[in-house]
């Protein structure tokens, strides 16, 4: 009997450049999907993953042709059918859920409606059954109370429950065969966390075959039978995930997993130079050629075929693989480097408090405060000079409205922001001097949006220069070259626009315009997350880097508990705008910790199939911070009542040095999380 | 598609090379190189026709009154027997360097006004936008007819007025392109930087809008001219015996069952001119990577 449910055989696709060139973005893809197997596909930013996702469903997009292969869902050929036999196969045989699924729901129909419609579409029940079969799906994928839910709009869910709704919706048709692109991107951590669990046991349960695309190995790792890595259009390695995860084969996968920062692991992950080719733009011979630490001359000019190694039932492209089986078990152990931080104060946040909320003209006038509960509340952080203090928390925890009040594009609403302990920064940006401004500086999350698309690298960088030293002419010239080479990069992309750099490039000249101000604090607004992970990972090295030679800063935003341990020093969490924790970077990934930081460091997922998230707490999104005690009561899976309800908790401070906000004395907190 | 061209090899280009290359874009399309040709004949024709116009246009002669074409007169005579093909090829030149100047006028006050609404928002763009849509609501020709009427036909009164009325709709274009930009991080980085109002303005904003209001212009340049010729044919344009193709058609017509060339000539000549115009800022839009046919006409 045949197992595969779906055979794909060197399958390539492509599309005409505007020169009339041919350019290839799948290459020989030649792989099978077994039945009721997951099987994760994983690769940076343009690998080619959703390309190959969609044609498992017979879908090759605009402007896109395949140039040869087939792709067999059972006996049939997807790439031979018509319109109307993959309208047929579409949703009842075979169901996507495309990236951002959750929020490309209709905003203006009822979620029971927008289900309704879709078993309509792809089943024959007659109304009533429909009715009943929608509410059973919100079951199915663990809505509370689905009665309720179905009679809400999808702007009226959080962001994990749309997702959830866009999973009920693509198992409307029964499918046998679900693909799955991304979907828990762009979701917090223990939201994310959630979803998949829900995911894996719907495959257990149902015993559908799924196909999961993503970049994060993480999420890979706790859902997926089998791995397929793609590296610039190709196949690399595929086999089962431990096998993948644990011991790769292939020198990509190896460094990928080398350079993903892990909570077990303390200082900043190894990276791999350069960044995967653009389509059109692949080297003859191996592909990874430029990067691969393992490669010899046969690699430059040949390129490796896929084999099959039927003892570990793993495929791969690389003729050294044989040298990576006896390297890969070998941790590499980093020194802690960090060094200790004098207490040297730089920045002083007293007390601050942040509204958004705007005051009308009369309470203005009158002087009345409007808001008792504004978004951020009573923050108090000392930085010292030199030190990297990172900011987690969820969305909406009000990480970078601190930033922004920071760089004085917020006005604050009660306390002070003092700089270099005897300045008092105004919130008002026109008021603060010329020196204060270039005291500070910030670095944005998508340096597509922080860098002027129509400026060339030399025109970003000389901004700066020109407004804070009044250089011009060839000192500015070679103040500019100084500067790309601090963040590795030759003097030629001088004239480059954005468009012609790679997304690490960018961020490294979004890095050197921070940089040319010479700054004594530089605020990162989680830098890394637009970015793939081994670009990621020269990019935290980079930073650490110059921060070692400039003696810089770092107020340091993220929403990965794995990176913040990579570089931080000391760590503050956040949640609804209040300070839970902060101490020590690690000490406070260390138990006893704030209930909060207990959640979110059980949700980190690990690559590794063997470590499973801890899920504590419901993934119950907030709209607003309570009004009166603690603001984690929400969610606390260790609270004890009304104490916590009506008074707000009281500091304490662990033997290590960590201050934790909350009501359960630290020593029994201790033995509660041991 | 951004991925299409090899990116990382592409030479950096000199501003005289990304103009050239922008036209050789639009000429790739036969709609483009249509409406460049027509135009650049037109500017041409206009430039160079006192030089080769066979006759002198405001020689009338009543013996030769309504001739039909001939080889003598290739387009015939109008009813005072001057040549039609003289007046013709002569009879864009009022019109074009007339509209010409009135883009530009347009396209300064409109994009500047566009920019400074986009850029400070709140109160007072709502209170100018609302200014604006009234200008709007009112029928130009009506107020156009109402200026001349008061301080003349002159050129120094058209332009202005004529840039005038046509600038509100870049207003809005430049508003909402302004709009798109001023929430990008890259602006934040510069007001957080420190930089002034006008610096922002001029090195981060400008280039980023720029495309579009120009391409607004364009268009605008077409419109224009239709309106400037209609207020000819009402006879509140240029005055006779200024040849003008909005005058011409507006004398012949009444002739027109018998005496057809009269008409035609001036009609060719002003709706080729237009549509050429047209053709070329659809193409322009095009190479510059806007995509007029999703923005609603304004
Ligand atoms: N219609 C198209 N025309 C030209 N190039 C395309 C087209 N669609 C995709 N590409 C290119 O093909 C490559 C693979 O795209 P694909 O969307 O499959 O990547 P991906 O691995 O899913 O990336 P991501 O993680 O960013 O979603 C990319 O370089 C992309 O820019
Ligand atoms: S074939 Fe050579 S260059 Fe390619 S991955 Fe293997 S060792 Fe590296
Ligand atoms: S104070 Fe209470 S609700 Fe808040 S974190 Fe502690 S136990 Fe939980
Ligand atoms: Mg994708």
């Amino acid at each position: 009997m045949n197992t595969n449910i779906q055979e794909i055989k060197d399958l390539s696709i492509g599309f005409k450049s505007q020169k009339g060139e041919q350019i290839s973005i799948l290459r020989n893809i030649t792989t099978n999907i077994r039945k009721g197997e997951t099987v994760g596909i994983v690769g940076e930013s343009g690998s080619g993953k959703s390309t190959l996702a969609l044609a498992m469903m017979g879908y090759i997009k605009q402007g896109l042709f395949t140039t040869g292969g087939e792709c067999f869902f059972k006996s049939l050929d997807l790439l031979k059918l018509n319109n109307k036999e993959l309208v047929e196969i579409r949703g009842r045989k075979i169901a996507m859920i495309p990236q951002n699924a959750g929020q490309a729901l209709t905003p203006n129909l009822k979620i029971g409606y927008q289900i309704e419609e879709a078993l309509k579409l792809h089943t024959d029940f007659n109304k009533v059954e429909r009715e009943q079969k929608s509410s059973e799906l919100l079951n199915k994928v663990r809505l509370p109370s689905p009665k309720i839910m179905a009679l809400r709009y999808p702007h009226e869910l959080s962001g994990g429950q749309q997702q959830r709704v866009a999973v009920a919706m693509a198992l409307a048709g029964n499918p046998e065969l679900l693909l799955l692109d991304e979907p828990t991107t762009g979701l917090d951590v223990t939201t994310q966390a959630h979803v998949l669990e829900l995911l894996k046991d719907i495959a257990k349960d149902t015993g559908k075959s799924m196909v999961y695309v993503s970049h994060d190995l993480g999420a890979i790792a706790q859902v997926c039978d089998r791995v397929i890595v793609m590296y610039a259009g190709e196949i690399v390695l595929e086999g089962p995930v431990r096998k993948i995860l644990k011991e790769p084969i292939h020198p990509y996968t190896y460094g990928l997993l080398k350079s993903i920062p892990k909570l077990s692991l303390s200082g900043l992950p190894d990276s791999m130079p350069g960044s995967q080719p653009q389509p059109g733009n692949i080297r003859s011979g191996c592909s990874f050629y430029d990067r691969c630490n393992f490669s010899d001359d046969e690699c430059k000019v040949k390129v490796p075929e896929l084999k099959y190694l039927p003892e570990i039932d793993t495929s791969v492209r690389c003729f050294n693989h044989s040298e990576l089986t006896s390297k890969t078990n070998e941790q590499k152990i980093t020194s802690d480097s960090k060094k200790e931080i004098t207490i040297d104060e730089i920045l002083d946040l007293k007390d601050v408090s942040i509204s958004y909320a705007k005051q009308g003209i009369i309470d203005q006038f009158l002087n009345k405060v409007t808001d008792t509960n504004p978004t951020v509340k009573d923050i108090n952080i000392n930085i010292n000079k030199g030190e990297t203090i990172a900011l987690v928390g969820e969305s909406g925890s009000g990480k970078s409205t601190i930033l922004k009040s920071i760089a004085g594009l917020l006005k604050t609403k009660d306390g002070y922001i003092k700089f270099d302990k005897e300045k008092l920064l105004s919130g008002d940006l026109k008021k603060r001097s010329s020196e204060d401004l270039r005291s500070i500086q910030l670095i944005f999350q998508n340096p597509d949006e922080s860098l002027n698309p129509n400026h060339t690298v030399e025109q970003i960088l000389s901004q700066p220069l020109k407004l804070y030293f009044g250089l011009t002419g060839s000192k500015l010239k070679s103040s500019i070259a100084e500067l790309l080479e601090k963040v590795r990069l030759g003097a030629f992309y001088m004239s480059r626009y954005p468009r012609q750099l790679s997304g690490g490039e960018k961020q490294r000249i979004a890095v050197a315009r921070a940089f040319a101000a010479r700054p004594d604090i530089i605020l990162c607004d989680e830098v890394t997350s637009a970015l793939d992970v081994s670009v990621q990972a020269a990019v935290l090295d980079l930073l650490q880097k110059l921060k070692e030679e400039l003696g810089t800063t770092y107020v340091f935003v993220s929403h990965d508990l794995a990176v913040v341990k990579a570089i931080s020093d000391r760590v503050a969490v956040l949640y609804q705008g209040r300070l839970c924790e902060i101490g020590p970077s690690k000490d406070v990934y260390q138990f006893p910790s704030h209930p909060y930081t207990e959640v979110l460091i059980g949700a980190v997922l690990e690559p590794d199939p063997d470590v499973k998230p801890k899920l504590v707490a419901e993934d119950i999104v907030e709209e607003k911070p309570p009004e009166i005690g603690c603001s984690f009561q929400g969610r606390c899976p260790r609270i004890l009542g009304e104490k916590c309800r009506q008074e707000v908790p009281p500091w304490q401070i662990g033997e290590n040095g960590n201050a934790i906000r909350c009501h359960i004395n630290i020593e029994e907190l201790k033995i509660q999380q041991s | 598609m951004e991925n299409s061209k090899n990116i990382f090899n592409e030479n950096p280009k000199s501003s005289l090379a990304k103009v050239l290359d922008i036209i050789s874009t639009m000429a790739s399309k036969p709609s483009g190189f249509i409406g460049l040709a027509i135009l650049i004949f037109h500017v041409t024709l206009a430039i160079t026709s006192p030089w080769f116009a066979p006759y002198d246009y405001k020689a009338i002669n009543p013996t030769l009154m309504l001739n039909a074409p001939s080889s003598e007169f290739w387009f015939g005579t109008d009813s005072l027997g001057r040549d039609v093909f003289t007046r013709t090829i002569l009879g864009g030149r009022t019109a074009l360097t007339i509209t010409f100047f009135g883009s530009i006028i347009a396209l300064l006050w409109g994009g500047l006004l566009g920019i400074f609404c986009g850029l400070v928002g709140g109160r007072i763009d709502d209170i100018v936008m609302r200014i604006v849509d009234a200008f709007l609501s009112i029928p130009w020709i009506l107020a156009m007819l109402l200026i001349v009427s008061l301080l003349g036909t002159t050129t120094e009164v058209l332009i202005p007025a004529l840039g005038f009325f046509y600038g509100k709709g870049i207003v809005r274009v430049a508003r909402a392109a302004t709009h798109d930009v001023i929430a990008k991080d890259f602006i934040v980085s510069a007001k957080a930087r420190g930089h002034s109002n006008l610096s922002i303005i001029w090195n981060e904003i400008l280039p980023n809008v720029r495309d579009a209001i120009l391409v607004e212009g364009a268009m605008r340049w077409s419109w224009m001219l239709l309106g400037f010729s209609s207020l000819s044919f009402l006879g509140f344009g240029v005055s006779p015996p200024t040849p003008d193709w909005g005058l011409m058609i507006s004398n012949a017509r009444g002739l027109m069952s018998f005496a057809w060339w009269a008409v035609i000539a001036p009609i060719v000549g002003l709706s080729s001119l237009i549509i050429g115009i047209n053709l070329t800022a659809d193409a322009f839009a095009k190479a510059l990577g806007i995509d007029r046919s999703t923005k609603a006409p304004v």
